[in-house]
């Protein structure tokens, strides 16, 4: 039951939340509200700020640390003016030629009425998509949940990084469970046949790095993560834009395990 | 003074091989004649529901008569996490559809014009997205990418398939970088929305079209509707999620009823053309 054990740790209370990520590691920070077409929504945490002496945009999902935070932010679940205030900064990074840092930590995109109506999914899409031509590295850092379209939304990047106990999935495993055992109860069931851990994200392509967890010592371990944000920084912009935008097609393009005719393609 | 229509030449190339009998409107659940259902262009003559239509069936509507040529055939799906069920579920979609996977894409010709072209089946495990799916569609865009072909897609979705967990969840990126590439080559993609388009197909290609048109009354959204109810703790209109809804709320351009739909992408297309101009 290893992936119910770390999903039960990724979604613990008293985890360190984007904010706790942003403090640490950014210095002159700078927070920016607002998608300039509906509203501002506090679950998406952006701004610009330092990372050691470079400027960079920082876009963190944040579920919020306490009962009157948590409603606030919605339990970190992001409306669409969320994704269009994460869309809005990441390309005014690239207009000032920033790298972009993305926290995600969500059960999902919010799943409410007004969301439909605002047009979640259109968001999703415009991000994935813009991502995808973004003139500026990006990486993507899973410190606790990424859940499914709500948590791609920021990670169509050059990087992702999961954290030692975070889980990324395409469904949340409760909502799995119902549709294959009519039983949301048997969620260490489906934690474990939909392969969420970072040791998993690693062996399928979708992330590069596992980051080591160690809250006792937070300050240290986010010295840490500075340090290799900066290093990967170093070595994505090395690399031409059209190098770099043709890197990232095909971190993707080689992601699906399929049969053509007689053999098996894709990886791994 | 014309009481009927001319019958549509994909209307007329579908009746060729239609089978006669009668099939049981899943609506009204009235007996109607195969032939006179495919006439309707799957629209229920009684209830006036508008069916689902198989992929093939789609293309073969709005084709140029044997213009239609397949690509990526064989991609087909395998069940790669050992998931419960999947390789079951995949064999029982296979059998009853005669598909090897959940979209059918190719080239063809619209009216003379030449496009790359991909239609849904949602037939198959409601045509969710895995990797092969995602595979087919990217390589569609890709080749039209190329050809500087445009692209016409009928979506139909339940979403991402969780039978091939996060893999299927990063074909959404995969196929948007390839949207994007199309895009950025200056190309038309025009997507029609059909019932059912929901969960992450929604959250990517079926809204990244230069021009969204919808049938009529489809379902269209990001979550489903009972995950919607219980956040909410209310119940929603009836007409909640649906293309005229998309509509009022300005996602989408225009909805399209089937007899006219033809019409309406020659036209997109030829406004996408200069006048005179052979392409």
């Amino acid at each position: 039951m290893i992936a119910y054990e770390k999903l039960k740790l990724a979604r613990q209370n008293g985890r360190p939340t984007g904010s706790a990520y942003l403090d640490e590691l950014f210095t002159n920070r700078l927070d920016l509200c607002g998608d300039r077409r509906y509203g501002e929504d506090a679950a998406i945490i952006g701004g610009i700020g330092y990372l050691g002496d470079m400027p960079v945009t920082y876009i963190a999902i944040d579920k919020g640390t306490d009962l009157d935070s948590r409603l606030k932010k919605n339990f970190g679940c992001p409306k669409p003016e969320g994704y269009r205030k994460a869309l809005r900064l990441m390309k005014q990074a690239e207009k000032f030629n920033r790298p972009v840092i993305c926290f995600v930590d969500t059960l999902g995109a919010y799943p409410g009425a007004e969301a439909e109506e605002r047009g979640q999914g259109q968001a999703i899409a415009e991000n994935i998509m813009e991502m995808m031509g973004l003139k500026t590295p990006v990486i993507s850092v899973v410190i606790g949940e990424g859940g499914s379209g709500g948590a791609l939304a920021l990670c169509a990047s050059d990087r992702v990084y999961m954290l030692e106990n975070a889980v990324y999935s395409v469904i949340t495993p409760e909502g799995c469970a119902t549709i294959l055992w009519k039983d949301a109860k048997r969620v260490a069931d489906a934690a474990e046949c939909l392969h969420i851990t970072a040791e998993d994200m690693v062996e399928y392509h979708v992330a590069e790095r596992v980051i080591p967890e160690d809250f006792t010592h937070f300050k240290r371990m986010c010295a840490d993560l500075k340090k290799v944000l900066l290093s990967d920084l170093a070595v994505i912009t090395q690399n031409s834009i059209s190098g770099m935008l043709e890197n990232r097609y095909e971190r993707f393009r080689r992601i699906g395990i399929y049969e053509e005719a007689a053999g098996k393609y894709g990886n791994p | 003074m014309f009481l009927f229509k001319k019958t549509d030449p994909g209307v007329r190339e579908l009746l060729k091989t239609a089978k006669d009998g009668v099939v049981v409107c899943g609506h009204c659940k009235e007996e109607i004649d195969r032939k006179e259902l495919i006439r309707n262009y799957y629209i229920c003559p009684k209830c006036q529901k508008y069916l689902r239509i198989p992929a093939r069936d789609r293309i073969t509507l709005i084709a140029d008569r044997d213009s239609f040529s397949e690509m990526a055939a064989n991609v087909t799906s395998v069940d790669f996490l050992k998931f419960p069920g999947y390789e079951e579920k995949l064999n029982k979609a296979r059998m009853s559809t005669g598909e090897k996977e959940a979209v059918v894409c190719g080239v063809c010709k619209i009216d003379g014009i030449s496009v790359a072209i991909f239609a849904m089946d949602p037939r198959f495990i409601m045509a969710s997205m895995g990797s092969a799916v995602g595979e087919k569609i990217t390589r569609i865009f890709e080749h039209a990418t190329r050809y500087h072909l445009p692209v016409i897609g009928f979506t139909a979705s339940g979403g991402a398939r969780m039978q091939e967990g996060i893999v299927s969840l990063m074909q959404m990126a995969k196929v948007s970088g390839a949207v994007k590439r199309h895009s950025n080559g200056g190309n038309l993609y025009v997507t029609v929305l059909t019932d059912p388009t929901t969960g992450g197909v929604t959250a990517s290609f079926a809204m990244q079209g230069d021009i969204l048109l919808a049938e009529p009354k489809a379902l269209i959204g990001f979550a489903g509707r009972r995950v919607v109810e219980q956040t909410t703790k209310s119940t929603l209109p009836d007409n909640f999620q649906s293309a005229e809804f998309l509509l009022e709320h300005g996602f989408i351009d225009q909805i399209i009823p089937r007899e006219d739909l033809r019409d309406t992408i020659v036209n997109i297309l030829k406004l996408h053309s200069r006048k005179g101009e052979t392409l």
